[in-house]
């Protein structure tokens, strides 16, 4: 499955990336999946595994960890906004 | 355009009395504006980053939410991106109704909204170095109130 994956601002900035386009796994169809497989990358990116406050969107809308995936699907992971 | 996100500044002014222009069936218009807060918290200047597209989403959505909640004859939000000063505009909420109670309300309500649910992120510029501002749980109590309360009135 392809996906568009972006991250934002604190999170953006300790991964030292803003995007990427990624293949998945058969088995990674959830954005808790998700979470997992990319926080096994190690170091900064163990701040994607559930518990460490990175809340996700998929095409543009709050997704909770059991939200199922899509090919073509934008996801974002963030840190809680700060906004106003 | 009832939401806007840009990094120019705005005109209060205007943007208040456009709520407002050609009409009379306006009793009440409920505005608030929020400003970069500087010297005190060492803070020299600020940098806003969103998620364009799904910030101007979220933005709707929540007035859509008021919209629903209240009988409201208009609203405006303006939020900026990009670098700010202390002291600049960095928020502008305005809402118009026949009365004061549903355009105060609203106004509140949009921006407790706006504080914990659009993708904004503030970075802060200060003498020891730049941080990312953490969010407050206060501002999630205050969005939480209104999940509560019945708040028509």
């Amino acid at each position: 499955m392809n996906l568009t994956i972006l991250y934002f601002a604190s999170l953006r900035e300790s991964l030292g990336m803003a995007k990427e386009a990624v293949v998945l796994p058969g088995d990674v169809d959830s954005v808790g999946a998700l979470r997992q497989h990319l926080s096994a990358r190690g170091d900064a990116w163990q701040r994607l595994a559930p518990g460490h406050n990175v809340r996700a969107a998929v095409n543009q809308q709050m997704a909770a960890d059991e939200h199922a995936l899509a090919a073509g699907d934008e996801v974002a992971f963030f840190p809680p906004v700060t906004g106003g | 355009m009832e939401v806007r996100v840009q990094e120019a500044d705005f005109d209060v002014g205007v943007e208040t009395r456009a709520l407002s222009a050609g009409r009379t069936d306006v009793g009440a218009v409920s505005t608030f504006l929020g400003l970069v807060r500087g010297a005190s918290d060492g803070v020299q200047c600020m940098t806003l980053e969103h998620y364009p597209g799904m910030t101007e989403q979220s933005l709707a959505d929540i007035v859509a939410e008021a919209k629903q909640r209240w009988s409201l004859l208009g609203v405006r939000v303006i939020h900026r991106v990009g670098p700010l000063q202390p002291g600049d505009q960095i928020v502008f909420v305005g809402v118009a109704g026949a009365h004061r109670g549903e355009a105060i309300a609203a106004c509140e309500f949009i921006m407790d909204f706006l504080k914990t649910r659009a993708p904004f992120w503030k970075k802060e510029q200060t003498p020891e170095g730049s941080r990312w501002v953490d969010a407050r749980d206060a501002d999630d109590a205050s969005a939480a109130r209104w999940l509560d309360v019945e708040s028509r009135r």
